[in-house]
């Protein structure tokens, strides 16, 4: 592989670099009034329920100090649960928790931390360890996704979720990311996740990314990641198309994650998603965006805005 | 807004900077780099008297205006005596006077200049028309006759004088002027007799003294000149060759005829003057010119604060290019950095530091609280009193560090309590943040990604030329905010990512 590209082939393939994505489509179809629905996690997810939408179930919200101590009352009843600040980004901060062991609570990687050590997480949620700016913050714990055993046996360890990038209410790409040992768990691909590109139309997998890296296999598997059939393909991209209506961003990521039982579920959104859903599909976005932002009136209809994604 | 604004926005920015810069560059001769250097010429007047034991008071004729020339600075060293300083007409008049002088009193004027040819100035005065004086036989029609003959060759005042000064001067002299001649045995009283002669024509005219400027002359002495009036302005004439204007290197002092000292209580006084050549830089000169012709402009520059100020500005003015250096690195390069503008401050450090020390102290201190971060960790404290700590203990190793190395007899590292500490706490509890939820990777492509850009922000923020031209040209910064504003609107690909993407290049090659 060579050191570098050059700017023109990347342009060949419409491959849309950060300073676009930030001033032609962030800037322009984001308003800025709008980020709090999508930074804030508690308010996404409330709004999402008042749509209808469907979201993991929210057992709390931990606001104060004070209330961290009430962390141990609010998760009594669940075995497993999650942990997240409401103004996290890049999925710092995330604390998955799958059973517990006597007084200890144990997290996805199998190690035991005592009740003292997850209400510390929580209080340095709150202080805000992992907000913008170190604004005080919230702590959100909902109920754990049990991942759909079709990707069990490709991930490893920890929720693997699909983002799907919807411009304008349409989706124009899509893709699977796979935790990986060196992503600790985590989904989010520069922490070292594994990124496979969907295709719109059929949802079946194509190559992947690790890494900044196209690779074909999960690094710690070794499973094949292409061909795969993502189910409930089009419940996906309708759930996408509706969170897209319901906040308003033009430009959006939508975090979709496969529970076993209740089927796909909105895990957040980001008005700021990233660009590596281009190599993991190997196809820039540019020329999607394009083909989308030269209609002046988009259908209202959801299923209109589907056909139309998987006709691109 | 849409990018044509934007450019728009960005070439008024950029015209109003460079026009200013133009301006002050070639009207008002700011030179472009800090070494350029003019000759200044310093012209002093030694005045000694005796004094009588009772009160004494000197006048003194100092120069007032200085065709060709910019005065930069004047002195007056008479240590009892009172001053004052009045204009008469066109003249300038020092006046010491003390209460009671006895034996001999020395008093010094000093006078800098530098050849200028921006600082235009003249004397304002308008003299009225002189009558015909009543002129004395034979010389009544001697002079007469002159006038005649001169007239006929000549068509305004200018023509007149230098014909004048022509049939005056020459070597086959007619009869009538080698009587005129006669009656003058020193060159002053052979410029009275010009004046005079001009007056038969009604032609006002005037003596103007002054000094010719050479090198480490130690007894010049004033000049005189023959001034006369055209109607509109002084023209000044070389009596002896007839030229027009101020010859070059000449320092006009004053003029008439009234003695050049008055003295009362004491005497006899002597003058002495002394010139002498140095050089200052063009910069003093620029701005001396400036506030003598009350350039608006150059009054509102850095360079009219107080000294304290100025140094403050120094370095603040550069803080826009440290920060264009951030924004080329990210915009461009895509480098990654802990905040935005944390480079700049560490390339302001640097400046104290210098560069090597700078970095060595960083990357000590930076990796010292990293590992007494990662064991706070441990203790679970709350966000600000745990910054608090981080803030305690790199205050702690600045100490031990300054400390330890004075002992070593390392005089510079002791500049590591110049580092701004509250920077080097947010940079260690950022990495830290950084390195266990991005990993230590990450961490350290943010870390080593601020100091190349510390690194290169010190290297331009110090350079010499560019500090001075910031400084002096501050409108400079206007051509700096259109440069961000178009660097503002670039969206194409950074550099880093040209690599991020090559995946997508060599995958679709295969195909």
């Amino acid at each position: 592989m060579k050191w570098f590209a050059t700017p023109s082939q990347l342009r060949a393939r419409g491959v849309v670099g950060l300073n676009q994505r930030n001033s032609d489509y962030i800037m322009r179809y984001n308003p800025r009034h709008l980020y709090p629905l999508v930074d804030d996690k508690v308010y996404t997810k409330r709004l999402a329920l008042e749509q209808g939408i469907a979201v993991p179930e929210l057992y709390g919200v931990l606001s104060t100090q004070h209330e961290t101590a009430e962390l141990d009352r609010i998760v009594e009843t669940h075995q497993e649960f999650v942990m997240k600040p409401s103004h996290g980004s890049g999925g710092n901060g995330i604390l998955v928790i799958d059973g517990r062991l006597g007084s200890h609570y144990r997290k996805a990687n199998g190690d035991l931390v005592s009740s003292a050590a997850i209400v510390h997480h929580a209080s340095n949620i709150v202080s805000g360890m992992y907000s913008l700016g170190g604004a005080s913050d919230q702590a959100l714990i909902e109920y754990r996704v049990q991942f759909d055993p079709f990707f069990s046996h490709i991930s490893y360890q920890g929720v693997p979720d699909i983002r799907v990038i919807v411009f304008r209410g349409v989706p124009i790409a899509a893709m699977a990311r796979l935790p990986t040992r060196a992503s600790d768990g985590k989904a989010n691909l520069h922490q070292g996740a594994m990124g496979i590109g969907i295709d719109l139309e059929t949802g079946i997998s194509k190559g992947g990314v690790c890494n900044d890296e196209a690779v074909d296999r999960h690094p710690d598997t070794g499973y094949e990641t292409t061909g795969i059939k993502i189910p409930h393909w089009d419940e996906i991209m309708k759930l996408a198309i509706r969170c897209a209506d319901t906040v308003g961003l033009g430009y959006l990521g939508v975090d979709i994650v496969m529970d076993r039982d209740r089927g796909p579920l909105m895990l957040e959104l980001n008005a700021r998603p990233g660009l590596n859903v281009q190599i993991a599909n190997q196809m820039g976005l540019y020329d999607n965006l394009k083909k989308i932002e030269s209609i002046d009136q988009l259908p209202d209809g959801v299923e209109e805005r589907l056909a139309m994604a998987k006709a691109a | 807004m849409g990018n044509i604004t934007v450019k728009v926005w960005a070439v008024l920015l950029a015209a109003l900077g460079f026009g200013i810069f133009a301006h002050k560059l070639f009207n008002i001769g700011l030179p472009l780099s800090p070494e350029q250097s003019a000759e200044v010429w310093t012209v002093q007047a030694r005045i000694a008297f005796n004094g009588g034991g009772g009160p004494a008071k000197l006048g003194f004729f100092i120069p007032t205006t200085t065709p060709g020339l910019a005065q930069l600075d004047e002195d007056f060293i008479s240590s009892r005596f009172g001053l004052a300083i009045n204009g008469e007409g066109d003249n300038r008049k020092a006046e010491w006077a003390v209460r009671r002088a006895k034996g001999l009193q020395t008093l010094y004027y000093r006078i800098s200049v530098a050849r200028s040819d921006t600082g235009f100035s003249d004397w304002g005065s308008k003299p009225r028309f002189p009558s015909i004086p009543e002129y004395e036989e034979p010389y009544a029609s001697a002079i007469k006759a002159i006038i005649e003959d001169v007239r006929s060759e000549s068509a305004d005042v200018q023509s007149y004088v230098r014909e004048l000064l022509e049939q005056l001067n020459s070597l086959q002299p007619s009869e009538n002027i080698e009587l005129i001649r006669g009656r003058a045995d020193t060159h002053k009283q052979w410029l009275e007799e010009i004046i005079n002669l001009l007056k038969g024509v009604r032609i006002p005219a005037r003596m103007l003294w002054g000094i010719t400027l050479s090198d480490a002359a130690n007894n010049a002495n004033l000049q005189a000149m023959l001034q006369v009036h055209n109607g509109k302005r002084w023209l000044t004439f070389d009596p002896a060759s007839g030229d027009v204007g101020i010859p070059a290197n000449f320092l006009s002092w004053r003029v008439g005829n009234e003695p050049l000292y008055t003295v009362e209580g004491g005497g006899p006084v002597e003058v002495v003057f002394s010139v002498s050549k140095n050089y200052r830089e063009l910069i003093d000169i620029a701005r001396k010119n400036a506030e003598a012709n009350n350039s608006v402009i150059v009054g509102f520059s850095l360079l009219s604060l107080p000294l304290q100020n100025q140094n403050v500005y120094r370095l603040l003015i550069m803080v826009p290019i440290g920060a264009l250096v951030v924004v080329f690195f990210r915009t461009f390069i895509g480098l990654k950095t802990f905040g935005t503008f944390m480079p700049v401050l560490i390339a302001l450090a640097f400046r104290e530091t210098q560069l090597l020390w700078g970095i060595a102290l960083f990357i000590m201190i930076v990796a010292l609280g990293l590992m007494l971060r990662f064991y706070l960790e441990r203790m679970r404290l709350l966000l600000v009193p745990r910054l608090t700590s981080i803030l305690v203990i790199v205050v702690i190793l600045m100490v031990l560090i300054s400390i330890i190395t004075n002992e070593l007899g390392v005089d510079r590292a002791l500049s590591v309590a110049l580092f701004p500490i509250v920077i080097l706490a947010m940079t260690i509890e950022r990495m830290s943040i950084t390195w266990e939820e991005n990993g230590q990777r990450e961490a350290m492509v943010q870390g080593v990604g601020s100091l190349i850009v510390a690194c290169v922000g010190y290297l331009v923020m110090t350079n010499e030329s560019l500090m001075y031209l910031m400084f002096v040209f501050p409108e400079l910064l206007f051509v700096i905010l259109a440069l961000s504003l178009l660097m503002g609107r670039y969206t194409g690909y950074r550099l880093l990512e040209l690599r991020r993407f090559r995946a997508m290049v060599i995958e679709k090659d295969k195909n």
